[in-house]
């Protein structure tokens, strides 16, 4: 078998993920980023997104939005605002958020209301996360 | 000597306080539980975040970001933590005590001072002392990340914009159930962070290379709110837990107090008693003593 990596999910509720595993993809500030064991010491900030680790031939995705994380000694570790495992998010609620946050944002253009344009984008982007999250589980 | 039937109520009233007061000290002792809890899941998180910021600091020129410039103090802006309910001892007015107090050293210096209040209790109390800017009410019972996000965008707005120069956050630091302090921390500017001992030596000797994405400027420009969320989270959950436990330990002297009150009044109830019984004989003996005659 592969050489393994330590991966840590820490929130500000706890932890999420404390596991070896083969592979972490996740999505960074900068795009998109895979990481491997011995990887080399490395940080980068978090978007909302999916984050996929792979531990044998099972693959766990998960929910994460906003924060970073950082590689070093053959550990990576992320900090992020929330994370939520693909089994365990609500995609009903998911999708009725998404609506709500698609309705806010054409209110929004209409100038009717004065709303938060980046929380809604931010509230859409995370709802759009959670369905492709529990999606691909 | 009052009456009999007035003691009587007096008694039963105190026993109600403290049937009261003990059923408090339950209430407050689980939700101090949940709050402690609270604080240990949030502690791997700032632990792993100061490391990271050390060791990104270190290689950063801290001049050239705006959260962590250090300006000529004319404004300073005091961020107060305060719970939002009362009966839990002197824990509030030693917070607020401190507030005024450095309210009055930076007046001396001939710098303006506002406030920002988070917790209904020291809204009030500066409210008629003080220029409140913001005021944060009703969230200490149940907050979460966001609410501290909210609250670090508004102080850092305020920072950038030149409104203050610099923002010390008040707070109730939580030692033990028995020990509660009000304490100081500067949140802006961004003091660099130090890094101790171990991990100083590591840093200096192996020198990491890391590779930062994107731009160490650009991660360092998310990390500096973040870590005010952090800082102001963490103020939040000291104040929560310290809320409890100053509310146990006062409700726990309350039920003792009433106790004792309970025990004077009962025996001065029955000092009373004795009396009116000694009246009575006293009454019937004269009465038998005269007819004897």
């Amino acid at each position: 078998m592969a050489e393994s990596i330590q991966l840590e999910i820490v929130t500000p509720t706890g932890a999420v993920v404390s596991e070896s595993v083969d592979i972490v993809t996740a999505p960074g500030g900068g795009g998109e980023f895979g990481v491997l064991a011995n990887h080399a010491h490395f940080l980068s900030t978090l978007k909302i997104g999916t984050l996929i680790y792979k531990q044998g031939g099972t693959a766990t995705s998960l929910m994460i939005s906003g924060g970073f994380c950082e590689v070093s000694n053959n550990k990576i570790t992320f900090l992020a605002e929330a994370a939520e495992k693909g089994a365990d998010i609500d995609v009903d609620r998911a999708m009725k958020a998404k609506e709500r946050a698609e309705k806010r944002m054409l209110e929004a253009k209409s100038q009717k209301e004065k709303i938060d344009m980046v929380r809604v984008e931010a509230a859409l982007q995370r709802a759009i996360a959670r369905i492709k999250t529990a999606e691909n589980k | 000597m009052p009456s009999l039937k007035e003691v009587k109520t007096k008694i039963e009233g105190v026993k109600k306080t403290s049937q009261i007061t003990k059923a408090m000290n339950m209430v407050a002792s689980a939700k101090l539980r949940g709050a402690q809890e609270k604080m240990e899941q949030f502690r791997p998180y700032t632990a792993k975040f100061n490391e990271a910021m050390g060791s990104l600091a270190g290689n950063m020129d801290s001049s050239a970001f705006p959260l962590m410039e250090k300006r000529e103090v004319k404004t300073a802006e005091i961020v107060v933590i305060t719970s939002d309910r009362g009966l839990c001892g002197s824990f509030n007015a030693n917070i607020m005590i401190m507030g005024e107090k450095m309210k009055a050293e930076y007046e001396a210096e001939g710098k303006k001072v506002t406030f920002t209040c988070v917790g209904k209790k020291g809204a009030r109390y500066f409210a008629k002392k003080a220029t409140v800017r913001k005021e944060y009410d009703d969230i200490m019972g149940n907050f979460q990340m966001f609410n501290a996000r909210a609250i670090a965008q508004d102080i850092a707005a305020n920072f950038l914009a030149g409104e203050a120069d610099e923002v010390k956050i008040i707070y109730g630091h939580f030692i033990s159930i028995g020990i509660q302090k009000p304490a100081v921390q500067t949140l802006l500017p961004v003091q660099p962070i130090e890094v101790e001992g171990e991990e100083a030596a590591e840093s200096a000797g192996g020198s990491v290379d890391y590779i930062y994405e994107p731009s160490p400027a650009e991660i360092m420009g998310v990390l500096l709110p973040l870590y005010m969320n952090v800082m102001i989270y963490h103020s939040m959950l000291e104040v929560g837990a310290s809320e409890h436990a100053a509310r146990m330990t006062a409700m726990d002297n309350a039920t003792n107090a009433c106790s004792d009150i309970v025990d004077e009044l009962t025996s001065i109830y029955n000092k009373a008693r004795q009396a009116a019984i000694t009246g009575d004989l006293m009454d019937i003996v004269g009465g038998a003593e005269a007819l004897k005659g």
